[in-house]
């Protein structure tokens, strides 16, 4: 059974268009949900909720239909919003116990619960401080504890790295990972930052304008191109020198992003040896120093860039 | 610590390999035990509201407002027990000094500003710092957040009306009046304490809803309880010199105070706080009526401000 069920899904609001009939199957394990600003994540996200009625269309979640019975799917799914939600006068641990209460767990194990997961989104001794005085990294940690501390069989995070800087990222990514891996709990992550699903997610998502631009697992969107990266290390110009001596050798180089040579390369395993093998003498002779010779793969953005879709950020 | 080179069984873990203080992290555990239904995560909710009221569970700023409030409601009460019970004879006292409908009454700025000040503190709070999206996302459905938001604040209003007046029908027993007497005296205020509390939490709830800003909910509720009360009291003071008796008596009604005061005037024959209270069946029930429309209405303005809420 899948998690998440989507069928000709739309969301109109009075001006603009948020999901438009979105045909989606997301499985167990953790399904990264991308697209720009605008393209309708946390639309899709609160549509699966049941918070946001859609216009058209049917959604399930775990078996649930969000329209009819939306207490059962919120019972069972945990959300971690996009923006701030804390209050700040409160601890993150009063919030978690409370919280934990209000999906239905009885006082002693709403505690109890709460401990262990702040203990595993890494907030100690700050838990019992009011909010207000926490750190954008540390209030992230306490959304995230809030979404989980129901145990829930599939978390909903919007947006999770937002406003982090590059250290508390990693930290959050890794407890996504874990969250999908070692919790055993199903994970729809949403970014507007490629780099950080690749690294993450199983099966990744892409919307564009509130339609599917592609569903597919993580691996397919970087299998390898047929291209090699060369890398050189020696005076500047260098890679331009290098790649002036493929050409010369007859090797269709060209220039790639930051310093790197590309040489498409066709053909079977002893061609692509063959071409390997005239790059490293090419490099040798020119004096230079061979850095990285490698198999260039595609990345998520390039889904992007061949599917003419919009502005994404591709930092990260 | 001494390392004792063990022969281990067990494949070797990365939390054994620490060097002195270990943690040991069992893991992931998932939650196998009951999960409530809707009643018990309402009852939950409503105590987590009450004894927010009072800065329970919240910083420690937080508490230092409603205690003090608390703390002033009590102790004119306080004193006139210690009178009450030490020169009860000496004075040839044979009832409470101050009635318990009219103690309210004496009282209402302290309560003005409890409501004023907690009101926004529950209610704008959640909205402004948008946790209500997290209560939104959970099980319980958005009219039960609403009426148990309110029922929390009409709770701790009523503990703060209802307080002193226990303190002093506690020491009117000590000072052996009437029991029966007082019980019934006792139990009608205590009627009118809810219903002035139910009052009060709904039209500041209302305000608190519908002005995000905390210091604009503070201010606002502050303006409407006490500006309405001194336009009442002034115009009841000019009906009852002049005589026009019925017109003092409707303009009691655009109060809370001097209406709900009114109430227990027309239902317990209670002694009035007013110059004019409602008299006659027909005006009792006006009052009576205008108790549950302020009620009723405040409620279903507050759905409708949370029927838009998404987030």
């Amino acid at each position: 059974m899948h998690v998440i069920e989507t069928a000709g899904l739309t969301k109109r609001y009075p001006r603009v268009t948020a999901l438009d009939a979105l045909d989606l199957a997301v499985g167990d394990g953790i399904t990264g949900l991308v697209g720009a600003n605008g393209a309708g994540k946390s639309t899709l996200i609160k549509v699966l909720l049941g918070l946001v009625p859609a216009t058209h269309g049917t959604a399930r979640v775990l078996g649930h239909d969000v329209a009819t019975d939306g207490a059962a799917v919120r019972s069972l799914v945990g959300y971690m919003p996009e923006h701030d939600c804390l209050p700040p006068d409160v601890s993150a641990s009063d919030l978690v116990v409370h919280m934990g209460q209000m999906s239905g767990l009885p006082y002693a194990a709403a505690r109890e619960r709460a401990a262990d997961v702040l203990r595993h989104v890494g907030l100690a001794e700050e838990r019992y401080r009011p909010i207000g005085g926490y750190s954008t990294g540390m209030k992230q940690r306490a959304k995230l504890a809030q979404a989980l501390v129901h145990d829930p069989r599939l978390v909903l995070l919007d947006e999770p790295t937002n406003g982090l800087d590059p250290a508390a990222r990693d930290d959050m990514l890794a407890l996504v990972r874990r969250i999908g891996t070692d919790f055993g709990i199903a994970v729809l992550v949403s970014s507007h930052l490629l780099g950080e699903l690749e690294r993450v997610s199983d099966h990744v998502v892409v919307l564009d304008g509130g339609r599917l631009l592609r569903s597919s697992a993580t691996t397919d969107f970087l299998h390898a191109t047929g291209s090699l990266l060369v890398e050189v290390q020696g005076p500047a110009g260098s890679d331009r020198r290098l790649g002036q001596a493929l050409v010369d050798a007859g090797l269709p180089a060209r220039p790639a992003e930051g310093h790197l040579v590309e040489v498409p390369v066709a053909g079977d395993d002893a061609a692509r040896d063959a071409v390997r093998d005239r790059i490293r003498d090419t490099v040798v002779d020119l004096g230079l120093g061979l850095v990285r010779l490698q198999e260039r793969h595609h990345r998520i953005e390039d889904v992007f860039r061949d599917g003419g879709a919009g502005r994404v950020d591709q930092s990260a | 610590m001494t390392e004792v080179p063990a022969v281990s069984t067990s494949p070797p873990e990365p939390a054994a390999v620490a060097p002195s203080a270990v943690i040991h992290d069992l893991g992931y555990r998932p939650y196998e035990g009951p999960r409530l239904g809707a009643g018990a995560v309402s009852w939950a909710f409503f105590v987590t509201g009450l004894r927010h009221c009072f800065g329970l569970g919240r910083s420690g700023r937080s508490k230092v407002l409603p205690m003090i409030l608390l703390a002033l409601m009590l102790l004119p009460a306080l004193i006139l027990v210690g009178v009450l019970v030490q020169a009860k004879d000496l004075l040839g006292l044979d009832e409470q000094i101050v009635a318990y409908s009219t103690y309210p009454m004496t009282t209402q700025l302290l309560i003005s500003v409890f409501v004023a000040a907690q009101a926004p503190a529950l209610i704008s709070r959640d909205l402004r710092f948008r946790t209500i999206t997290l209560y939104l996302a959970r099980p319980l459905r958005r009219t039960t957040y609403v009426l148990v938001r309110v029922a929390s604040l009409t709770a701790a209003t009523f503990v703060l009306i209802g307080a002193p007046l226990l303190l002093m029908y506690l020491g009117g027993l000590l000072a052996e009046l009437p029991a029966g007497r007082e019980t019934g005296r006792f139990l009608g205020a205590a009627v009118g304490a809810l219903l002035l509390a139910a009052c009060l939490a709904g039209l500041s709830a209302l305000t608190a809803a519908l002005t995000v800003r905390r210091g604009l909910a503070v201010a606002a509720v502050i303006v409407v309880l006490l500006v309405s009360y001194t336009v009442v009291a002034t115009i009841q003071g000019i009906a009852w010199d002049s005589g026009h008796d019925t017109v003092g008596e409707v303009a009691g009604l655009f109060s809370p105070y001097t209406l709900v005061n009114g109430v227990q005037v027309f239902l317990f024959d209670a002694p009035e706080a007013t110059p004019t209270p409602p008299t006659g069946t027909a005006m009792g029930l006006l009052y009576l009526g205008t108790v549950a429309v302020l009620v009723l209405g405040s409620m279903a303005a507050m759905l409708g401000r949370y029927r838009t809420v998404t987030s």
